[in-house]
């Protein structure tokens, strides 16, 4: 099981300031198990949004998101919320949040936060990928993650070395930033391209002290 | 105050050229070939582990070439460093008088000679950019504050030639916001590709120098196009170099070199030669442009 922890509010309220019509989708997977997830809590952020004058087109509570077939499916029902809509609010790891983004060209804003669980990876996951940094940002990256497509792990775009797409480590690698660049021209969102991203803060990639008295560490990090 | 930044301010073209630290200690041949080039060029670019094989420091390279009356600009990547070294490594600069800094990247340290080593790159080149900055304010990127402020003249890099362009406009900009006060470019071959990019550019305001790799040879700028990212040498050049004997090469890339440089630099605020070892020649290449 992968675990999660909300953003704070003011974070998620502050990425989503200038967003007004919002499709609210969330995972009935890991969340659920770490008891942040779950249909009252997809009640509980409708009204926090609405509160805050934000109107929510829908909501969508899918079992798995960390597999995009069960996402396009699911989402599928949902086409006229989610046209209706600015952007989405994920409330999953940063793999669901990545799944969410490569099936809808919208905006996928992280309500989550995945914590580090020293390596440990989800379960239905396909091609994205999670490096658990506890401090998502995919929703400044079109839902693809440059920590873990990007050789150098760079925030704040491209480093010189990327040609014709390809990264510089390998020519058989893409290139994540030019991912990242294609995805977000498609969605009309290059603007967040520009905004500066503050270096990581590693401390966070620590597990922390109430993390690792919980019981769901110690059921997961179980040894046999 | 940084010579290189009095240049700028005074609306003249500014020369820069590049000097690779050995790999070990012999250093006198390098600070000699730089010496030579006192009275033509108005600074040296001193690479930091170039390529990401390991050699003799920039800092203390740049240290001697400043000891010697030769205006250095240190390079200084994200590969080797965490945050912590790179901070105290930009004071370090300070101290000695070092002023130019030119903030990269780096490459992959899968590309040089020690492939094993674990890449660091804990900052961005706009990071930095801004913790650099942050330093000059008199403070530490944490807001602690600084006993002792430094003072930089910040540089960065852009690539004219890179597909798609926008992309690297967009970093350009962000970099200039973090704090870059002037720019040293990929190598250029194509006037219409440079030109393609001073239209988006020079809005920016900030000065922009050329760069030039001076091609030894065709199987070099084949080698180029298809390895180095955002640098394309046309055909016709690599032609005009082939049709000449191996020894009237060097005149050809001088040739070559200049009159790039001639149609160019109308258009930019200065030139940054990179010579790879063919220092002997940037006199040439500079009478060539007629600078």
């Amino acid at each position: 099981m992968i675990l999660v922890e909300p953003k704070p509010k003011d974070e998620i309220l502050a990425f989503l300031q200038d967003e007004r019509a919002i499709f609210i989708v969330a995972c009935g997977g890991c969340p659920v198990g770490a008891e942040v997830g779950g249909e009252q809590k997809v009640l509980e952020m409708k009204e926090l949004l609405e509160s805050n004058g934000k109107k929510i087109t829908g909501s969508a509570l899918i079992e798995f998101l960390c597999n995009k077939a069960l996402v396009g499916i699911h989402i599928g029902r949902h086409i006229n919320e989610l046209n209706e809509a600015d952007c989405m609010l994920v409330l999953s790891c940063g793999v669901g949040v990545q799944a969410v983004a490569n099936t809808v060209d919208k905006v996928a804003y992280p309500a989550f936060n995945t914590l580090p669980m020293r390596g440990v990876a989800g379960v239905w996951q396909s091609t994205e990928r999670c490096n658990q940094c506890g401090d998502c940002l995919l929703y400044l990256t079109g839902g693809l993650c440059p920590i873990t497509l990007c050789a150098k792990s760079l925030l704040n775009g491209p480093c010189g070395g990327t040609n014709n797409g390809k990264c510089e480590v390998d020519k058989e690698l893409d290139c994540g930033w030019y991912l990242i660049y294609e995805r977000l021209k498609r969605i009309g969102r290059l603007d967040l391209l520009k905004k500066y991203v503050q270096p990581k803060d590693f401390q966070k990639y620590i597990p922390s002290p109430q993390l690792r008295s919980s019981s769901l560490w110690a059921l997961e990090r179980r040894a046999k | 105050m940084s010579k290189l930044s009095e240049k700028f301010e005074r609306g003249e073209f500014a020369i820069s050229s590049e000097v690779g630290p050995p790999k070990g200690t012999n250093i006198e041949p390098v600070l000699e070939e730089a010496e030579k080039l006192k009275e033509r060029v108005d600074a040296f670019n001193v690479t930091d582990q170039q390529s990401s094989v390991m050699r003799l420091g920039s800092l203390v390279t740049c240290y001697l070439l400043k000891q010697r009356g030769l205006e250095p600009i240190l390079q200084v990547t994200c590969r080797d460093r965490n945050r912590i070294a790179l901070q105290s490594d930009l004071l370090s600069a300070a101290v000695l008088g070092i002023e130019n800094v030119l903030c990269l990247t780096g490459d992959h340290t899968t590309l040089g000679d020690h492939p094993q080593a674990k890449p660091v790159f804990d900052l961005d080149s706009v990071q930095l950019l801004k913790v650099a900055k942050r330093l000059m304010e008199g403070y530490d990127m944490m807001g602690n504050e600084l006993d002792g402020k430094p003072k930089f003249f910040l540089g960065a890099v852009v690539s004219p030639g890179y597909e798609p362009l926008e992309l690297q406009l967009i970093k350009m900009e962000k970099k200039i916001e973090a704090g870059a006060q002037f720019f040293q470019t990929q190598a250029v071959y194509d006037v219409s590709v440079f030109e393609r990019f001073m239209e988006r550019a020079s809005k920016f305001g900030v000065p922009i120098m050329l760069g030039i790799v001076l091609l030894k040879s065709p199987a070099m700028a084949r080698y180029m196009n298809e390895n180095v990212a955002g640098v394309t040498v046309p055909e016709e050049l690599i032609k005009e170099l082939a049709s000449v004997s191996k020894e009237d090469r060097p005149k050809k890339s001088i040739e070559i070199a200049g009159r790039l440089i001639r149609q160019m630099k109308h258009m930019c605020h200065g030139v940054h030669i990179m010579p790879l070892g063919w220092d002997k020649y940037v006199p040439a290449v500079l009478d060539e442009a007629e600078l």
